[in-house]
């Protein structure tokens, strides 16, 4: 039975674990290739995130189950600056390091469910959830 | 770990074997731009069919790739993105715009004889 | 079919939650007692099981079954019934309740009768254990303290799994037939067309841009045609699918022409801040398939009207 991975986030080489942990749980569940590389991308992106503003973070990949349906979520947790205004973060095109910005309204848009949390003095955590067809 | 760069006639042909790391994809970029240079290359294939991800730095510096090589006077077109990684990058944004795209490395030598031909027959 | 056990294994495998366990029996006596009364019936095996097969015909359940389709079935669920009872297994239940449905679904059994059956059979076993006991009511009740919390456990999992599996069965026939009604048709060498009619949500719009894209690798196609004549109306959300299906193509080399756009559509696509002057369209399919000719270069020569001639 697939369990819980927690993949530590410093450097662009724990970007590339992360998302390859993704793929190996959606694969182990029996997700379709499409989802699958749904899945990896977000992880990508969230991991990146964490590379670019936050320094250090962590990547929690997890199964989760409701009824018969399946499914895997995946949190994206930083102790960074956190994002000044979440409501500017979720508009497209907003960035403050330059280039595509934090990609979280596209994020969004590949997983089933989205949520964000961010606090100036905490952090910032990021739970996308996406179910098995 | 590094891509092989072949050259075939005046195109350079960089095909991706594997995951690429973000150092690797960035040696990738540098070093097609100066084989361009060194080469006088008139195109640039890059062969990402193994990508099994294309997120927005991947995105980003293949744009990046494109630019600098045009600088330096060859076109670049990217091949072999797979329908469900195109399927993903749409949703994330990232259209690759401005870059040449084509299905395959066939398709793509196509595509640049008939960009070069049009740029030798103008000049 | 094949695809679809192996997803069905896959499932099982990973999803069973270990929450839901029959609580083990908590003392020797209750131990002992599970332990007669499964005797009981195993050994009574054949004549509680025609008494039960009895009662579904006359209850006029499993109509759709034809008697010797029953009594086998009847003969599984019976033994693994007492199995579950001796052991408490609820995860082996599970599994064989799934299994079951699986193989009933199909011929057209209801939840009703699912769940009727199981408390027939639950009470046949009771009715037998009065018979057996009824001249120690002492040892009577405690042998229906011990038996009853588990039966009842019993009908509860099996009906549960036969509804999920029941609801997976209808998801994955829904997205059968969202596959079927949109076809990706190759009319040309290179060219492909794609005609959406009706009503499309956002799922069905995911799905055919899956489909398209999947299309264009395999049939190496280098133009789509894109008719949404048969579209009455769209919303924001599918508008901004279209777009992307057109932005994913390109990424495949493909050129897309999307043809039937009325004017409510378009009117839409600018709202969601899509430059249509960017977008290749075309009024109608036969001129969509006009244009893409001519992008993949065959030559299309309009004749003069009346005549045969070219212009």
């Amino acid at each position: 039975m697939a369990s819980e991975t927690v993949v530590p986030i410093t450097t662009d080489t724990d970007v590339v674990v992360a998302r390859q942990k993704g793929r190996e749980l959606a694969a182990e569940l029996g997700f379709v290739s499409t989802d699958s590389t749904l899945l990896a991308t977000a992880i990508s992106e969230l991991a990146r995130n964490i590379v670019r503003y936050a320094k250090h973070g962590e990547i929690v990949i997890a199964p989760i189950q409701s009824g018969d349906r399946v499914g895997i979520t995946v949190v994206a947790r930083d102790k960074g600056p956190g994002i000044a205004s979440i409501l500017l973060a979720m508009q497209d095109g907003y960035s403050t390091s330059g280039g595509l910005g934090l990609g979280l309204p596209g994020v969004k848009r590949l997983m089933d469910e989205f949520h964000l949390a961010s606090d100036a003095n905490v952090g910032t955590t990021v739970t996308i959830k996406k179910w098995k067809r | 770990m590094e891509v092989p760069i072949l050259k075939q006639g005046l195109y350079l042909i960089a095909s991706i074997q594997a995951a690429l790391s973000d150092v690797d994809l960035l040696h990738l970029r540098d070093a097609l731009a100066e084989k361009v240079g060194k080469y006088r290359a008139r195109g640039v294939i890059v062969d990402v069919t193994v990508l099994d991800v294309m997120d927005s730095f991947a995105s980003r510096t293949l744009r990046d790739l494109a630019h600098m090589t045009r600088l330096r006077g060859a076109e670049t077109v990217i091949v072999g993105i797979q329908p469900e990684v195109a399927f993903a990058m749409v949703q994330l944004g990232l259209t690759l715009e401005g870059v040449d795209t084509a299905l395959d490395l066939e398709e793509g030598l196509a595509f640049l004889d008939k960009k070069t031909k049009r740029r030798t027959s103008r000049g | 079919m094949g695809e679809q056990k192996m997803k069905k294994n896959e499932n099982r495998g990973s999803g069973v939650s270990p929450a839901r366990e029959m609580p083990p029996p908590d003392d020797e006596s209750t131990v002992s007692l599970l332990r007669e009364l499964v005797n009981h019936l195993r050994k009574n095996r054949t004549q509680l099981r025609e008494e039960w097969a009895r009662r579904i015909t006359a209850a006029k359940l499993l109509g759709a079954m034809t008697s010797e389709e029953m009594f086998a079935e009847a003969t599984s669920v019976y033994d693994n019934y007492v199995e579950v009872l001796e052991t408490g297994a609820v995860e082996a239940l599970q599994a064989y309740a799934r299994d079951l449905s699986e193989r009933i679904i199909p011929r057209g059994v209801e939840t009703d009768e699912v769940v009727g059956i199981v408390l027939l059979l639950r009470d046949v076993l009771a009715r037998s254990l009065f018979a057996k006991y009824q001249t120690d009511f002492q040892l009577l009740n405690r042998i229906l303290d011990a038996y009853e919390p588990a039966a009842n456990r019993i009908a509860n999992t099996v009906a549960v799994g036969f509804v999920q599996e029941r609801e997976r069965i209808i998801r994955q026939q829904q997205e059968a037939i969202r596959e079927l009604s949109t076809p990706v048709l190759q009319v040309r060498e290179r060219l492909l067309i794609l005609p959406i009619i009706g009503v499309i949500d956002s799922q069905r719009a995911r799905q055919l841009t899956e489909q398209l894209l999947r299309g264009i690798r395999t049939n190496r196609a280098k133009v789509v045609v894109i008719d949404i004549t048969g579209v009455a109306a769209m919303d924001a959300t599918v508008a901004n699918h279209l777009v992307q299906t057109v932005e994913a193509s390109r990424l495949l080399g493909a050129t897309v022409i999307v043809t039937g756009l009325s004017p409510e559509i378009a009117q839409t696509l600018v709202t969601i801040g899509v430059d249509l002057g960017k977008m290749n369209t075309v009024g109608d399919l036969q001129g969509g398939i006009e244009e893409a000719e001519r992008l993949l270069g065959y030559k299309v020569a309009p004749l003069i009207e009346g005549t045969q001639q070219p212009i």
